[in-house]
């Protein structure tokens, strides 16, 4: 279920303004890899070339290749919604649909993609999904209630079912914790290593922290200055990264003398 | 009436909007207590500054405050005072026409022999209601999807040009609309309305007179309704608009991060999102087609019948346009009679404005607003 990603030469666009630049990057199936760098260098706006949602920004562009399990995502004929059904999103605020209750949330992914599920597979489903949201035992008992009452901890866990109940083969994480209180960051942050051994995982972080937790893998992207494209400084093991990096910028960021 | 109601609705919406901000305060709070011991100094400094900004705000702020309090104060007592004064009005006036019971018929001859006013103003009533939903129908359809090209599809120059057309049919005056349809419309619409009446007669609302054809020239109901919905597309695709573009871009992103297409994450994120300004706009419309006089007046052949016939002439008459036709040339008990429908028209459009209410609040925990 899982895939190896790999993006060549990737130069991402809003307009003409070239905002990440030259990106090449490999990812291993089964693996969490961690990008951190400062705001602005283009690491969110790389996630989002991942499953083509940058291109949703009007005048948003990109060249170069990504290519997972050898199809080049942005090869011409490839369906945009097609790529995003294989390539899972969480994003930075819990945004469950507030005009669902917490089982159709999860569901909604799965009624996009077909219509006619039946009614004890479609709650099998659901329990699947939650429980691997570890979120099952908390709205067992109120799944026709609206994801919008839950905490802001449990609604970004609902949006990570929702990602599963379709079964990517890549879950994107753009800042998953970062609206989110200790307890509930530890709770998704326990998922994560979870999820790892069916997912790829790729998740922007602010939490360096959190990086060296949760990722096998991390990449440090760094913008020279202000109006210049952001660049991915160099990728390594995460041990590897927060004792002997190989570059000296990616120290002075994760030791704190950044800036 | 029903502008204050969409209004509230409005700004319900707006509540919800700040209430999911409160909520994430409330977060920021919780993790602000970790933090709490540390810095008392830090606050008593704020709370200084705090207090040196309220004294030196007290002398003009004070007044200023006030003043608009009471300015604030006033206007509500009086949309209340002016609403209670129209409904006093309406009821005092219609009084005498009411308490004449059968008699009103000998001394108002749109008053059918032997009928009292609650009994004539029936049809009318019918034919109000019967225009004005049809006129919905129509438009409701067009005005979502207008709107919806304008806030999801068009591109953005286009839509700002487009979105200033449809405002401008706002500004056409309705007997300019009265026209356009009695010369304009209406001979366009003789066909359709033959076709109508030949092939699909057998539905109540299709038939055709008894020789079994449409009306013509056809100034009959349909056509009235046709030139309402003309009329009130604006209001609705404005107001419309304007719930769609306030889609929360987290809602749509999360519906096409989910392999959505666009037309697919309209109806997961934007339509339900905007489903109470939907019945708001729809309310505002409904409201302006009901009362709605001049293009009427002009457009439809009058009858004084409970009939579903709209292709057929001299079938219906709405309220308001029946006021417009007789109150020149009516006696005194003529005026009360009239008005008496007046006030018929006045609780049915309350009617409308509650109804749209509670069907807004059926289904608050899913609306958005939490």
């Amino acid at each position: 279920m899982s895939q190896r990603i790999e993006a060549k030469d990737l130069n991402i666009y809003y307009g003409s303004f070239l905002a990440v630049a030259g990106v090449t990057m490999s990812i291993e199936p089964r693996s969490v890899t961690a990008l951190i760098g400062p705001s602005g260098c283009g690491k969110s706006t790389f996630l989002r070339t991942l499953n083509r949602m940058h291109e949703v920004i009007p005048g948003a562009r990109v060249e170069g290749t990504v290519d997972i399990d050898g199809v080049d995502l942005y090869a011409p004929g490839v369906d945009p919604v097609a790529v995003r059904r294989q390539v899972g999103m969480v994003f930075q605020r819990p945004n469950p649909f507030p005009t669902m209750s917490i089982a159709e949330n999860v569901l909604a992914g799965v009624r996009l993609n077909n219509r006619r599920i039946n009614k004890s597979d479609a709650a099998d489903l659901v329990e699947q999904s939650l429980r691997a949201a570890n979120l099952w035992n908390e709205v067992k008992d109120r799944l026709d209630r609206p994801g919008s009452g839950l905490s802001g901890g449990q609604q970004q866990r609902l949006c990570i079912a929702r990602a599963v109940a379709v079964r990517p083969r890549v879950l994107l994480m753009d800042e998953p914790c970062s609206a989110l209180d200790p307890i509930s960051t530890l709770a998704i942050e326990d998922l994560v290593a979870e999820l790892k051994s069916s997912y790829t995982i790729i998740i922007v972080t602010h939490n360096m922290q959190q990086a060296a937790r949760v990722s096998d893998r991390t990449g440090f992207f760094n913008l020279e200055e202000a109006g210049q494209p952001g660049r991915l400084v160099e990728i390594d093991d995460t041990a590897t990264i927060f004792s002997t990096p190989g570059k000296q910028a990616t120290e002075d960021y994760i030791s704190g003398r950044f800036g | 009436m029903l502008e204050n109601g969409a209004l509230e609705n409005g700004l319900e919406n707006g509540d919800g909007l700040e209430n999911g901000d409160a909520s994430e305060n409330g977060d920021a709070s919780e993790n602000g207590d970790a933090s709490e011991n540390g810095d008392a100094s830090t606050r008593r400094a704020a709370v200084a500054v705090a207090d040196r900004l309220a004294v030196t705000g007290r002398r003009s702020g004070r007044g200023l405050d006030r003043g608009f309090r009471y300015l604030a104060v006033t206007s509500g007592v009086l949309i209340v005072m002016v609403l209670a004064a129209v409904a006093i009005f309406l009821v005092v006036q219609a009084w005498p026409a009411l308490r004449a019971g059968r008699s009103v018929s000998d001394e108002v001859g749109w008053i059918p022999d032997g009928s009292s006013v609650l009994e004539a103003v029936g049809p009318l009533v019918f034919g109000t209601v019967l225009a004005a939903l049809v006129a919905l129908a129509v438009a409701v359809p067009v005005a979502i999807g207008i709107a919806l090209f304008i806030s999801h599809y068009a591109p953005r120059r286009l839509a700002s040009a487009l979105g200033y057309l449809v405002d401008l049919l706002a500004a056409i005056p309705s007997v300019v609309y009265g026209l356009w349809g009695v010369m304009v419309l209406a001979p366009l619409l003789h066909p359709v309305f033959s076709w109508l009446v030949r092939w699909l007669g057998w539905i109540p609302l299709f038939a055709g007179d008894s020789a079994g054809n449409a009306s013509n020239p056809p100034r009959v109901l349909m056509t009235a309704s046709l030139v309402l919905a003309v009329m009130i597309l604006p209001i609705i695709t404005a107001v419309c608009r304007e719930v769609f573009l306030t889609t929360p871009t987290l809602h749509e992103e999360a519906a096409l991060a989910l392999g959505a297409t666009r037309w697919e994450m309209i109806r997961m994120a934007v339509l339900p999102y905007g489903r109470s300004g939907i019945v708001s706009a729809s309310m505002l419309g409904l409201g302006r087609a009901l009362g709605e006089t001049m293009a009427v007046l002009m457009v439809l052949s009058p009858g004084m019948l409970y009939s579903l016939k709209m292709l057929v002439g001299s079938q219906q008459q709405t309220i308001a346009a029946n006021i417009a036709a007789k109150f020149n040339d009516a006696s005194p008990m003529g005026h009360s009679a009239l008005i008496a429908t007046g006030l018929a028209l006045f609780v049915i459009t309350m009617m409308v404005n509650m109804a749209a209410r509670a069907i807004v609040a059926r289904r608050k925990d899913f609306s958005g607003a939490n």
